[in-house]
Formats: structure tokens, sequence, C-alpha cells
């Protein structure tokens, strides 16, 4: 087995490869505007670093948010993209998930990311593998009322005023590692679409604007 | 050399810029597939597009469109030469998942990528049309994004602009005139076909940048169609204090007659200018039926060749992609680097990313 993750929901660019018993490569650059640019070379190193191309690959996974908009996209269309041409299976997580995983809290914690215009995505866990409910999208103060004094980790932690806010970076080994972990116990496995949890700006034009006083 | 080969390269041109999910296959300057899908029935009711609609629409559509291509060109992608797709200009998020997608095939199958300006794209379609372009050639690109005079010596290497719209593009001004009038989204075609019933000469509506100061001067080949379209409101909405009807046939053809009138006296003076003889229309509104008529009358007047692409390679697509692609390749250039930047303000002069 050789499966590649790769998560561009948060300002990280981040890939992994894992061969079913642990990690072989993984790589991320934290660089918010860039994400167009750093996934295909991210993938090209890490499969150039243990000497493998893509047609080895069996499997594929990515993280589909919650995310603002444009960065997620990058990540959902390089799976979808790279699954049909090299004809295997590809798997989405929620990208809050790994966050979680890669805490290896035992405790009850949320997991926070920035969702840009003063608001943050957010999920609650019983412990690293359990997501109590769905992933949701709220005001910061709203968020921290509901979580008290809860551990808040993830890229979004600092970003507000939360009690407890230890702020990590979301990487794609630990989302790898979670793949292969519910790909032999049998959790949740996504299809490879973004959690927008958010409907586009948009209003329907009023009534036609007069020229003349 | 196999027999294939000699026939040009096998390209795959992604176009994710505006509105539609265009994916092309071209074999040197044959067309083989052209896969579009459209999100403009969402936009309708906004009036415009709608970035986030169209770039979540680009989205959906993109692996669809890939494998219609391939069904309709009868190729495989391990076949194809190379990839090419729009790196701008264009809407930001919907250039980047275009970009994301090509990136992935040309990781894939191992393949160059060329990175490609839209606007180069719009003028190398018609090497599929009408084999390979002179050079130099002229361009005049319109569409609900562009209206630019170009002056093109090689389309994969050297463009120059001429002139460019001051304010609106046209295909904007068809928009927001359809809108007044009642008519649908987006306006070119209803517009267009209003206008068949109408004397384009009952009203006379304004020609920006066309006075003899203008003409004289360092705007002579740029465009102005915001005062137009402020003129068709004005003289629209007079009439309905008045309490008269509004001769919407008339207003249509009138309106359209001013657009098309400077578009093609300022192409072919460019043309005269420059002593270039072909022409090359292209973008969206290069579909417009008048447009093509009063071309090839100022051009056939100005000893001229005019090299019309059949309306679906005017508009957004693919193949266009594909064709300069293939041009590229053709020439030998350099291919872009897999962490070239998507950009959606790309300046016209710069053709590969
Ligand atoms: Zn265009």
């Amino acid at each position: 087995m050789l499966l590649l993750a790769f998560d561009t929901s948060t300002p990280a660019i981040t890939v992994a490869l894992h061969d079913g018993s642990g990690v072989l490569a993984s790589s991320t650059v934290v660089d918010a505007r860039r994400h167009g640019e750093l996934l295909a070379p991210g993938i090209e190193a890490v499969l150039a670093e243990v000497g493998r191309s893509p047609a080895d690959l069996t499997s594929i996974v990515v993280g589909v948010g919650p995310g603002p908009f444009t960065g997620l996209r990058v990540g959902v269309v390089t799976a979808r993209t790279l699954g049909a041409v090299l004809g295997i299976e590809v798997y989405g997580i929620c990208s809050l998930d790994a966050v979680a995983w890669a805490s290896g809290l035992d405790a009850a914690f949320a997991v926070v990311t920035d969702a840009r215009r003063r608001e943050v995505y957010w999920a609650t866990y019983s412990d690293f593998r359990v997501r109590d409910g769905v992933a949701a999208v709220g005001r910061p103060q709203a968020v921290a009322g509901v979580l008290g004094d809860r551990p808040v980790i993830g890229p979004g932690a600092g970003v507000y005023p939360f009690v407890d806010a230890r702020t990590t970076v979301l990487s794609a080994a630990a989302l790898a590692e979670l793949a292969a972990y519910r790909l032999t116990t049998g959790g949740e496995l996504l299809s490879p679409s973004p959690l927008y949890l958010r409907r586009p700006d948009a209003t329907p034009p009023g009534e036609r604007k007069r020229v003349l006083a | 050399m196999t027999a294939a080969s000699a026939d040009g390269p096998l390209v795959l041109g992604i176009e994710t810029s505006c509105d539609e999910t265009g994916v092309g296959i071209v074999r040197g300057t044959t067309l083989l597939a052209d896969a579009v899908a459209s999100s403009v029935a969402e936009h309708e009711r906004f009036g415009g597009v709608v970035p986030e609609v169209a770039s979540r629409a680009h989205l959906e559509a993109m692996v669809p469109m890939i494998e219609r291509a391939c069904a309709e060109a009868g190729v495989r992608l391990v076949d194809v030469d190379a990839l090419a797709v729009t790196a701008g200009p264009g809407l930001a998020g919907a250039l980047l998942v275009g970009d994301a997608a090509a990136k992935a095939l040309a990781l894939a199958l191992g393949k160059p990528l060329y990175g490609v300006n839209h606007l180069a794209a719009h003028v190398a379609v018609d090497q599929l049309e009408h084999g390979l372009l002179p050079e130099p050639t002229l361009a005049l690109l319109v569409s609900g994004g562009h209206s630019s005079l170009l002056l093109v010596p090689d389309v994969t290497s050297d463009v120059r602009q001429l002139g460019q719209t001051m304010d609106d593009a046209a295909g904007e001004a068809f928009d927001k005139v359809a809108r007044v009038l009642g008519l649908g989204f987006p306006g070119g075609p209803y517009v267009d076909r209003a206008a068949r019933e109408g004397d384009a000469a009952s009203i006379a509506f304004p020609r920006g940048l066309t006075g003899p100061r203008d003409m004289a001067g360092e705007h002579r080949f740029d465009f102005s169609f915001s005062g137009l379209k402020s003129a068709v409101a004005r003289w629209v909405e007079q009439r309905e204090r008045d309490g008269e009807t509004v001769p919407v046939p008339d207003v249509a053809a009138a309106f359209q007659e001013a657009v098309v009138d400077v578009l093609t006296r300022k192409a072919v003076l460019a043309a005269q200018e420059a002593g270039v003889d072909h022409l090359v229309l292209g973008g969206g509104v290069a579909a417009n039926s008048r447009l093509r008529v009063l071309a090839q009358e100022r051009c056939d007047a100005a000893g001229i060749r005019l090299r019309v692409p059949r309306p679906g390679l005017c508009t957004d697509n693919g193949a266009m992609v594909a064709a300069l692609g293939a041009e590229l390749v053709r020439r030998g250039r350099t291919p872009s680097a897999l962490d070239h930047a998507a950009d959606s303000s790309m300046p016209v002069t710069q053709v590969l990313a």
C-alpha cells in the first residue's frame, strides 16, 4: 500500500506518504497564499524522497475542510484529478479530525481553525479519535462560550481569545495515519467534496438603478 | 518520427478563468475535442458572474470534462504529449481550480505543462479553424471580460497591446443594456436578436473615444463603453417618464451599432497603421452577428483578410488553450514550472507563466 495524503484547508500546504505501517515522508509549508503553487511540487518532493512515482500510489486521502474556499479547492481538485488519472480510490476526511488525531489527547477538547471574516470552524472531541458531532462555523465569542475551559487546539486556536488555546499546525502525516487507521478499522471516510459550511456571498440585484436624477 | 507526431503534438488544454469549465484536446492545429460545462445559468439571477459560484462549479465539472474530452477525442490521457492551462488573467479562485487540476495531470502523467495567457489563447484558437496564423496578425478580442486590440508578431512569445477598454468591457455593456431593456443575461445574444427587428439609425448614441482629439492622441486605439451605456439608460428612462413605450428593437440596434462601429473602425485603422493585413476576431462578442458583418465589410474595403473562428471557439473553451499549447510545443518554448502561480491580472504581453 502507498497512500498519499494532503490538506490545503488551512494556511499549511501539507503532504505525506504512508505505506500501511507508517509515514514514509512528509512535507509541510505554511503559506496561506500559495496553495496552488506549492501543493503539486510538495507531492512530487515526497515521492522523490522515497524513490517512488505517482503510478505506485494505491489510494489518496484529502482533507476536505472545513476551510476557506479557495485554498481548500486546490487540494480537493488535485485529489480528484490524480485519482481519475491513476485510477485509484480517493477519500475525504474532515480536516479537523487530523488535528485531533495529532494531539493524542485522551480527554474532551475542541479543534478550531480560522474561517476568516472573524469566524472559526470548530468541532468538539471526546478524545483524539472521536468527534462528538459535525464541524460548524461560528463567531469566536459564541464558540468560546460553548467550549468553556476545554483545551482548544488547532491552527485557529491562538487567533482568538480561547481560555486554554494551543496553536498547532495541521500535518498530513497525522492525516495519513488517521486514514490508514480508518481504512483498517472502518472509520468515517467521506467523498472528496469540500465541507464549505457557508453559502457563496451573493445577492440578486435589486431594482434597476436609475441614472436620471 | 511517427505518423501521429508528424501531425503535431497531442495537447490537452484546461480553461477556468470565468464561468466556463473547458477541456479541449488538439493535435497540432486539428481540433479533436472541446468539452465545455457552463455555470452561466447559476449566475443569471445575479445579473453577473459570482466568483464563488463559478469556482464551486469548476470543481464539480473538472474531472467530468476531462473524461468527456478524452472520450470525444478517442484518446487516452497517457498518450497526451503536453498539458496547457489558463494561468491568467481571470477570476483568481476560478483560475486556481483549473491550474491545480492541470498540475495534477502533469504530475501524474510526467508531461510538460504550459500555463498560458487567456488572451493569447483567444488568438491562437483560430489556428484550429484557418491554419497557422500569419505573422504579424492583428487581433480584436471582445467579451464580457475583455476588449483588447493586440498586435501579434508571434502568439507564443510576442503579443503587444495597442488598445484596451478604459472602463467597461464591451460584453459588460451588452449585459447592462440588456438589463435596462428587460432582456436576459448574458446580454449579448438577447441584444443581437432584438436588434434584428430594429433600426440602428433611429437613435444616435455616442461613440466613446472617437473624437478628433481622441483619435490623434494616445487613446486612439482604446475603448470606452461606460458613457454609451449611461446614454442608453438615460434615453430609456426619459421615454418611460414621458409615458411612452420603449422601442426595444431600435434601442438594441442603435446601441449595438455604436459598439460595433467603434470596434471595427479602430481595428481597421490599427491594422492599416501597423501595416498588418490579417485581423482575427475573438471573444464571446465575436459571435455578434452585426460585428461579423460590419468587420467583414470594413476589412474587405481596406484589403484586410478577416479570420473569425466559429462562435463556439470564440467563447471561452479549453480548445483555445490546447491550441496555444500545441503552438508552444511546435515552437519549442520552455514549459512552465510546476510551481508557477495562477495570476488573475496576468499582463497581456506575458504569454507564459
Ligand atoms: Zn475570454
